[in-house]
């Protein structure tokens, strides 16, 4: 307990909006100011919060002033309309975009109060603590075992028994455990779809990141698959924070506690989900709920 | 509507008319690929016959190769061939991966055009321009000062001593590699950019560098593909024979050092079928032709055979 309450102290910390400048980009930048922005009230601390987001694709800009808080330990879940932005602002938080020459990120991305985009950040550390889940499941083409192995013997170097353990644990944390443990040496490709995906959620929890991405980590699996994705999502939230984009309205109720509501690169609306889902404070959120676009 | 009244007094179609002759016309190409392979085999294995009663077995383990005297074996040109092919695969893989890799992991994308540009410009340079700059520029540079040096410090080691004066084992094996390594580097590149931008995303994402997604996650994704750009490159090594028989020397002989002249199948055939008058003679080239198709189908077969079995025992995708 008394380490939780140190590690919130931490991520309080200074109040970046006190101690930086609103605009520290030396671009010619200027910051339309946080309306949008909801921050909820009594939440836990903000695990990440994003300021000022922009983001191009080359010379086309397709996210506009992304401001958003992510609060610690919850589920946060990103909804929208198809292009409107939901993957790219999720694929900013560990530069996973910088893979790609011409994309550029503006803006800021505090991650307990340090900006990720800013330069000389160890993009290594930061993907250490940031993981991410991808629609289809992303299997390593090597063993059950060796995939959730994968990140720990990049970041850990642990004893063949300490291994075994890690990597029994994440199993058992992500219920594959007892579905796997015979079979700890056969491919990965030769579990379920959604077995896989569980998979992959056990392989990121294993180097313990403390945010954890998902776009759309669903849609690609069969129902039953899907309920069992979404339990531990909701079990996820004692050791991590997530933020996770999802079409399903139905899911983001399930296993969100805040939501935001994307429309054309913009952040419309932001708040605990049962608000944004009740009592919407804005029109096009509204309108998107009540299916009448989207 | 006009051929169906048509037809409806005639009666179906045959099926020949209707799509038949489709099948049999492809299924008559199809079939050229083995026949061709067979007569191949069979046409060289007729003209070796008296080569093959004359020496038998012993052919291939004698490296005595002498005209005047009417006794040949095969040992030394095969020897050749084995130990160019491996000198060329040793110096290329490593540096075709390598090259690839930068090309997809690291290079800016300004520059990854030009060098696909000249990679495939190189690829397609025809051999003999190799062999003439291997034996005008190539050569004379290894004679001095790179044999010398070589032999100065690490003669020491057996590889590196014999004559210096470079045309010979080594120049055919650097020259050789030269020539697969766009081929090599160009299919390799292909490989690796099959590897879904998910799984390469996912490995990122992980926390690891270029070098652990490469090694880790596209060398065992793209296994197969990568394996595949090796036996194509070691085919054609083993096959090549213009630019080989240039600087290679012309040797019959086996020696343990790189620096001295030696022989390779190819480059045998290149320079004495227009010399060889006497009947055992011709046979016994065609017999050496026989040797390096086999070797050569050998040589794909198996790499087909390792893929299959790393297909079995594959570990994911
Ligand atoms: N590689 C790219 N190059 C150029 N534009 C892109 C690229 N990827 C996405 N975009 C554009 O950026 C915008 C946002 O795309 P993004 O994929 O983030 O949307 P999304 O909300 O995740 O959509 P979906 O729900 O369909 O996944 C879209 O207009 C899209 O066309
Ligand atoms: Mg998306």
């Amino acid at each position: 307990m008394s380490l939780m309450r140190q590690s919130f102290g931490r991520l309080r910390g200074p109040d970046p909006d006190r101690v930086r400048p609103l605009n520290p980009n030396p671009d010619d930048h200027v910051c339309r100011g946080i309306q949008g922005t909801v921050r909820p009230d009594l939440g836990p601390p903000p695990k990440a919060r994003v300021r000022c987001l922009d983001f191009f694709y080359g010379n086309r800009q397709v996210l506009f002033d992304n401001n958003l808080e992510v609060p610690s330990n919850r589920v946060t879940a990103i909804i929208g309309p198809s292009g409107c932005g939901k993957s790219t602002h999720l694929r900013a938080y560990n530069r996973i975009f910088e893979l790609y020459p011409g994309r550029r990120a503006r803006g800021e991305i505090m991650l307990d109060g340090v900006d990720v985009l800013a330069p000389g950040v160890d993009v290594i550390d930061l993907r250490r603590r940031v993981g991410m889940i991808f629609q289809q499941p992303t299997t390593f083409p090597m063993s059950v075992f060796d995939n959730v192995a994968f990140g720990l013997r990049l970041h850990a170097s642990l004893r063949a028994d300490a291994l075994r353990f890690e990597v029994e644990q994440a199993l058992g944390s992500v219920g594959l455990w007892d579905e796997v443990r015979d079979r700890l040496n056969a491919p990965a490709a030769s579990l379920s779809g959604g077995q896989q995906q569980r998979l992959c959620v056990a392989r990121a929890l294993a180097i313990r990141p403390e945010l954890l991405l998902m776009d759309e980590p669903t849609s690609a699996i069969d129902p039953i698959g899907t309920s069992r994705i979404e339990d531990l999502i909701l079990g996820l939230k004692r050791r991590v924070t997530v933020v996770i984009v999802t079409h399903n309205l139905q899911q983001a109720a399930r296993v969100s506690d805040f939501m935001a509501f994307f429309y054309e690169g913009r952040v419309v609306e932001f708040g605990p989900t049962s608000q944004v889902f009740h009592r919407p404070s804005e029109h096009l959120t509204e309108d998107y709920l009540s299916g009448r676009f989207g | 509507m006009r051929n169906a009244t048509a037809h409806a007094g005639s009666g179906p179609v045959p099926w020949l008319v209707r799509g038949g002759w489709f099948s049999v016309a492809t299924g008559g190409a199809a079939i050229l690929i083995p026949l061709v392979m067979v007569a191949l085999v069979i046409g060289l294995a007729l003209a070796s016959w008296p080569a093959m009663k004359a020496f038998g077995p012993g052919f291939l383990a004698s490296s005595h190769w002498n005209p005047a005297t009417d006794r040949f074996g095969a040992a030394a040109s095969l020897y050749g061939t084995l130990a160019s092919s491996a000198i060329a695969m040793f110096l290329t893989v490593p540096l075709a991966f390598f090259i690839a890799v930068f090309l997809t992991e690291f290079a800016p994308s300004w520059l990854r055009a030009p060098v696909r540009y000249a990679i495939e410009t190189l690829a397609s340079i025809p051999s003999i321009i190799y062999g003439m700059w291997g034996l005008f520029v190539l050569a004379p540079m290894l004679a001095d000062p790179v044999q010398p040096w070589l032999r100065d410090h690490f003669g020491f080691i057996p590889l590196f001593s014999g004559p210096p004066i470079g045309i010979g084992m080594m120049t055919a094996g650097i020259i050789l590699a030269l020539m697969i390594l766009p081929y090599m580097t160009s299919i390799l590149r292909d490989v690796l950019y099959l590897v879904p931008p998910d799984l390469r995303e996912s490995a990122y994402g992980m926390g690891s560098t270029s070098w652990e997604v490469t090694w880790r996650i596209h060398r065992r994704y793209a296994a197969s593909g990568i394996f595949g750009a090796f036996v194509l490159g070691l085919g054609r090594a083993i096959g090549e024979t213009m630019a080989v028989t240039f600087v290679i020397g012309n040797n019959q002989g086996i020696h343990a050092d790189l620096f001295s002249p030696a022989t390779t199948i190819a480059a045998t055939l290149a320079n004495e079928f227009t010399e060889a008058s006497e009947d055992l003679y011709l046979s016994s080239l065609f017999e050496l032709g026989l040797i390096l198709l086999l070797v050569d189908m050998l040589v794909v077969l198996a790499g087909q055979w390792w893929l299959r079995s790393i297909e079995k025992r594959r570990v994911g995708a």
